[in-house]
């Protein structure tokens, strides 16, 4: 490509203050939600059991907050693309993770009666020495 | 609806403007940022491979120090926030980009790179003082599970350091011409990537450890 064209190329079109506005509110909703996450994992208000889940759901509200307002997700027709590259992605990370989690949990309860601690999982567990 | 209707509903589809397919390919910015998010798509299934491994490996601790003991909330909520501002700065400098600001465009650049290091140097002084206590990635299984994670977004936000500084290069002697305006669009991408990833981090591995 010549240097000519590439110096020709044109100021997206774009209105500033409006970009301006996405960007701030996203840093807004991404601050709130992250105090939030950090009150929830200190608290002692909340029932503890549901402090894990509650930590989950803010976190993927906020990544949901971020592919919106940093990364520019839509569900505008030209983004067609983007959001099913996005959401193979996702079935494959919700795959590998639940996967991964499940297989384990299933060879930890398979393992011999006081092979090893409660909560040790596959190899490490195995190969620890014997602990009451 | 009858087979009448759905064939005029086709027709008017066909005569709304032309889409992609009959535009010709598309331009070089839509392909290079279509490319480098399935780029990230896959850095963000091989980071999952990681977060699976450190959530089947948090427990097997071997009898070396648990998580309870080697978190510090403070450092991380600072780690945080600063890793949420330079994604906050990164956006602005995409939009000096947009509106071709040279003047505003350093500036945010350099205040990202300032508080993309001030994150690193956090993280890293946190591992130097869990190396010193005696929390190594040899010590157990969940310690190198968490060094694995945790180094490996460390590792990816020092190369996006270093990205930075070669694209700041860049504009100082190229100025913004295609080239290089693509390569900062995929560099914001990649950067806005990392504070996605670790959100999910410091859910998972330090605030999930503070109570267990």
């Amino acid at each position: 490509m010549s240097a000519a064209a590439d110096d020709a190329a044109p100021v997206l079109a774009q209105d500033g203050p409006d970009h301006w506005l996405v960007y701030t509110t996203g840093l807004v909703l991404a601050v709130v939600l992250t105090a939030t996450s950090f009150w929830v994992a200190n608290t002692s208000v909340l029932w503890p059991p549901g402090v894990p889940l509650g930590l989950a759901v803010l976190a993927i509200a906020q990544m949901g907050a971020h592919l919106v307002f940093f990364l520019h997700m839509t569900s505008a027709p030209d983004n067609t693309n983007h959001a099913l590259a996005l959401a193979f992605g996702v079935l494959i990370v919700f795959l590998v993770v639940a996967g991964s989690l499940w297989i384990m949990a299933d060879l930890d309860g398979a393992m011999l009666p006081g092979g090893g601690h409660m909560h040790s999982h596959g190899a490490a567990g195995m190969a620890m020495p014997m602990r009451p | 609806m009858n087979i009448a209707t759905a064939i005029e509903l086709r027709q008017l589809a066909h005569e709304a403007p032309p889409t992609p397919a009959e535009d010709g390919p598309a331009s070089k910015e839509i392909v290079a940022g279509y490319g480098f998010w399935i780029f990230l798509l896959s850095d963000v299934v091989m980071f999952s491979a990681l977060f699976a491994s450190y959530a089947v490996l948090v427990h097997a601790t071997a009898g070396g120090p648990v998580r309870e003991q080697l978190f510090s909330q403070v450092s991380v909520a600072i780690e945080t926030a600063c890793l949420l501002a330079s994604t906050y700065t990164c956006g602005l400098m995409s939009l000096a980009v947009q509106a071709r600001r040279r003047g505003a465009f350093f500036v945010a650049a350099a205040v990202t790179f300032a508080l993309g290091s001030a994150f690193l140097g956090l993280e890293l002084h946190e591992f130097a003082d869990m190396a010193a206590r005696g929390a190594t990635p040899q010590r157990s299984a969940f310690l190198s599970a968490f060094f694995a994670l945790v180094g490996c977004h460390g590792l990816h936000v020092a190369v996006g350091l270093l990205w930075l500084v070669v694209m700041a290069a860049q504009v100082a002697v190229k100025d913004f011409r295609a080239s290089v305006v693509r390569r900062l669009h995929c560099f914001s991408l990649f950067w806005h990537a990392l504070d996605v990833i670790w959100v999910a981090l410091f859910s998972v591995v330090y605030l999930m450890g503070v109570r267990a």
